[in-house]
């Protein structure tokens, strides 16, 4: 019996796991998309520049894929609650269920909702309403980022609730929503989904004009997400840095393991490169910057950083933390000197070369590898507790027998290795379908706007 | 406005609202999805693009109710899909196989584009026998007995044959010409199997479960309620009437079947909800044990009264926008 709940344990946590990464991937891009496709949808309300309407067109047969993915994923995560962490709500759901009710009423309805008119409506409603139906599921993705953070904020930085007889009771709403560490995580969340879709658009255009697409659009694409991208990283990297500070005060075991200090130090080192070893406690190794961790989380050479060795039993395994984090933060960096070197080529030339093309299409993607990356040191970081402090993952879990859990567990790996495949074909395919179209029909466009938009396209790109 | 007993049945409500306007509106686009004709492309483009603009929004009235379920009754809510895990992980399944398909039978490349469709019409067709299957076993508050295992067989393709019937009927109200009538006799064949589908899951209902037959068959209630079963049968016989007389002239009464199905399946679930009022889960837990803390039910419920009056005037500002006949789904 004990063996059988350690089962159930490990697969529910592997099917947790595993569903959510599965689905963050399609909201990663999905809530900056969206913005994005309002921008091109305003740019093309503005100028009446068939180019714009082009772009728009492009992406959001692309957002409609990884929309209907996201959704459909998500639908499975609103179901796992029950079936997998029963515990969960028994414990702290006087909190966690009223924060997703309100996702699902403020933002679920809503984007769903006015996804039929973005999608479907353009020839049946005036085009500002269909602009505007466009911002508001852009609205509404991020309303549901914003609802889901709060609440994945709140186990790790629990605020404004008492216990009474084991049961968590909200006392103040305000302090629960806007918990901690939330402002720290909502933002870097928020930039992580825009510096992947620039990354994706960026991507998928240089793979169209490496592919011969000499259309204005993909290049006009290109020229928007990649200084997007160069400017947001460097915002990102600013805000992580809050982040981690911000995680220090209050979730030291996790900084420590992710920064692999073992014992606790003043003037501790930036550690680049080691082999955590569990068993002596020390890095195998290691190459390091000395006081680089200090600085950089205290602002202070001596400042001091506590070290695993000092929280006993309650602490985080090390390594997944520790490698995790470095994939995270190499990642952004690689971002950083692509889209800078990008910028500055377009900027010098106008035009990018090959290599720096097929550099772009290798980090279509990239946004992906960070996000889980990240959400991997947080959630793992957090363990053993699953609330910081009031609950522990172990007492949360289901009694489900262990085979039923394995059974669900491969249907859903099958399914999502199926997905996953058709996803990225289909992708590609309609990139290169969208290469043979021709320039744009200029059926619905008078000569005036055409040979205006023209000239303001000589100008700008 | 309510005092702190009366919250968790206010909570019992709301979700069998939204459970009903689910079964209606995802009702029919699931019923359209298993009606797919795998010999006729064009009238498959043709019926997909008439629930393109709303399976999303359908879909989400599921979530609200799970929600809701987690919300304000946690206790029921792990229980319930502790019971049904398995059935549950195959509905999921089926919703996500189904609600990809809507995107890939056209992008994908075409020689991939048919699967897709298989997998439209038979992830549809998963999703509504599992549904049936969860409700037959949740009615009968998941008794262990061989009896309630057929009953819940028998529930399955009772809400497989009215997600059809309802499915039909909204093609018949959106569509013209040869679909419209292909719909016409697709909805009349789903509308016999649904009638008695409904039929022997309420008698079975009344001969399973003593306190139900106790509700229904004591005077007076028999007499008040006697009007239920009339009024669906008279429902069904008109529809079938009604489509066995198509095309009719300038396609009079075109909305008129679903409609009335849907007055139907709002009958049939203030039949259930009669038998069962106020347990949350059959038999086993009543409404009252286990709801979640009135600080929090009443956090959600000032959202709830603001927020849901204006989700049910958008949804009908977007039913509105795509009125009428359904034309080819194009995103220009
Ligand atoms: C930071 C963003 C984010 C995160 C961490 C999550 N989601 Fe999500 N989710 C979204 C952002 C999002 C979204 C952007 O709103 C989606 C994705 C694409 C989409 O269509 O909507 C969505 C869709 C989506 C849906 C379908 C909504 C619909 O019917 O329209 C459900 C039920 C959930 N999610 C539930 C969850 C649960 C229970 C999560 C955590 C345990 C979760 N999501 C994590
Ligand atoms: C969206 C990106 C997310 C990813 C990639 C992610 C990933 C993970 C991973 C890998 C674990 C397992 C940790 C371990 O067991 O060692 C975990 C645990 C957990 N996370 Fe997240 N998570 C995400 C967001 C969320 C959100 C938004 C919530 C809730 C609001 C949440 C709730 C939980 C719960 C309940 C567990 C406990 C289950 C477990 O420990 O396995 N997660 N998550
Ligand atoms: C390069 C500098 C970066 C730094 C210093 C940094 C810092 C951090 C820290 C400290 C955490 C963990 C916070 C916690 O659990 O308490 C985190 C999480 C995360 N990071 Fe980063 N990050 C960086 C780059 C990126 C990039 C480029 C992306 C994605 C494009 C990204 C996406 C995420 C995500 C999705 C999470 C999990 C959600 C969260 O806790 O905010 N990060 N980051």
């Amino acid at each position: 019996m004990e063996s059988e709940l350690l089962n159930t344990l490990a697969l529910s946590r592997i099917q947790f796991a595993a569903n959510i990464s599965f689905h963050i991937l399609f909201p990663t891009i999905t809530i900056g998309l969206g913005w994005l496709l309002f921008y091109f949808k305003l740019r093309f309300e503005i100028s009446q520049h068939p180019v714009w309407m082009r772009i728009y067109r492009f992406w959001v047969k692309i957002f409609a894929l990884t929309f209907a993915i996201g959704v459909v994923t998500g639908i499975t995560m609103s179901f796992q609650f029950g079936t997998n962490w029963p515990g969960f709500m028994e414990k702290v759901g006087n909190i966690a269920g009223p924060l997703l009710g309100y996702e699902v009423m403020s933002a679920f309805f809503l984007e769903a909702t006015f996804l039929g008119v973005m999608l479907f409506g353009i020839h049946r409603v005036p085009s500002k309403v269909h602009t505007l139906a466009t911002l508001i599921v852009a609205i509404g993705t991020s309303l549901s980022a914003f609802w889901i953070i709060a609440l994945n904020s709140w186990m790790h930085t629990p605020a404004g609730f008492v216990m009474e007889n084991g049961v968590a009771m909200p006392t103040d709403w305000i302090a629960i929503i806007f918990n901690p560490s939330m402002p720290y995580r909502l933002g870097h969340m928020m930039l992580a989904s825009f510096l992947t879709a620039s990354f994706l658009i960026a991507g998928v255009s240089a793979y169209r004009i490496l592919k011969g697409d000499l259309k204005s659009a993909p290049k006009l694409a290109l020229k928007q997400s990649l200084p997007l991208a160069a400017f947001l990283i460097v915002v990102q990297i600013a805000v992580g840095d809050m982040h981690g500070i911000n995680t220090l005060k209050y979730q030291p075991a996790k900084i420590a393991a992710m920064e692999a200090v073992w014992h606790t130090e003043q003037g501790a080192p930036l550690v680049l490169f080691a082999w955590p070893n569990e068993d002596t406690q020390r890095n195998d190794y290691e190459i390091s910057i000395p006081y680089g961790a200090s600085l950089i989380l205290t602002h202070e050479l001596d400042g001091e950083i506590q070290g695993i060795s000092s929280f006993g039993e309650d602490r985080p395994a090390v390594k997944p933390l520790f490698f995790g984090f470095r994939i995270m933060v190499g990642t952004g960096l690689l971002m950083l000197v692509v889209s800078w070197i990008g910028v500055w080529l377009l900027w010098r030339r106008d035009t990018l070369p090959r290599w720096m093309l097929q550099t772009l299409v290798g980090m279509t993607f990239s946004g992906w590898v960070a996000t889980i990356a990240g959400w991997y040191v947080t959630e793992i970081g957090r363990q053993p507790w699953l609330v910081q402090g009031v609950l522990k993952t172990s007492d949360a879990v289901t009694t489900i027998a262990s085979h039923n859990v394995a059974l669900s567990l491969a249907m859903y790996l099958g399914v999502y290795i199926i997905l996953m495949a058709a996803y990225l074909h289909t992708l590609f395919n309609l990139a290169r379908k969208a290469i043979v179209v021709d320039e744009y029909e200029t059926g619905n466009l008078t000569d005036v706007a055409l040979a205006d938009a023209a000239s303001r396209e000589n100008r700008h790109v | 406005m309510f005092d702190d007993a009366q919250l968790p049945l206010v909570f019992l409500g709301l979700m069998a609202f939204s459970v009903l306007v689910y079964a209606i509106l995802d009702g029919f686009d699931l019923g359209v999805g298993i009606l797919l004709p795998m010999d006729n492309k064009q009238q498959r483009d043709r019926m997909v693009a008439s629930i393109g603009p709303f399976w999303d929004a359908n879909e989400t009235w599921l979530v609200l109710a799970v929600g809701i379920l987690l919300i304000a009754f946690p206790q029921a809510h792990s229980l319930i899909l502790r019971e049904l895990y398995i059935p549950a992980a195959f509905m999921l399944i089926g919703l996500i196989v189904r609600g990809v398909s809507f995107d890939f039978r056209v992008k994908a490349v075409t020689r991939f584009q048919r699967s897709w469709d298989w997998a439209f019409k038979l992830g549809s067709l998963f999703v509504a026998l599992s549904q049936g299957y969860m409700l037959g076993r949740y009615v009968l508050g998941f008794d262990q007995q061989a009896v309630a295992y057929g009953f819940a067989v028998l529930s399955a393709m009772g809400v497989a044959a009215a997600y059809t019937y309802i499915g039909g009927a909204w093609l018949v109200m959106k569509t013209t010409g040869p679909l419209q009538l292909r719909a016409s006799i697709w909805t009349r064949r789903a509308g016999w199997v649904a009638a008695a589908g409904i039929a022997l899951v309420s008698i079975a209902n009344v001969s399973l479960s003593p306190t139900v037959a106790a509700r229904w068959l004591t005077m007076p209630n028999a007499i008040l309620l006697f009007p239920l079963p009339v009024l669906s049968g008279a429902i069904v016989v008109f529809i079938d009437y009604y489509l066995r007389n198509q095309p009719h002239a300038e396609d009079f009464g075109h909305s008129l079947p679903f409609f009335f199905i849907a007055l139907l399946f709002s009958l049939s679930f203030i039949g259930l909800g009669y038998s069962y009022f106020p347990y949350v889960v059959p038999h086993v837990l009543l409404a009252t044990e286990g709801a979640s803390a009135p600080v929090s039910l009443r956090f959600i419920l000032t959202g709830i009264i603001i927020i849901m009056p204006t989700i049910l005037l958008y949804t009908a500002f977007t039913y509105r926008v795509f009125w009428g006949k359904a034309t080819d789904l194009t995103y220009h």
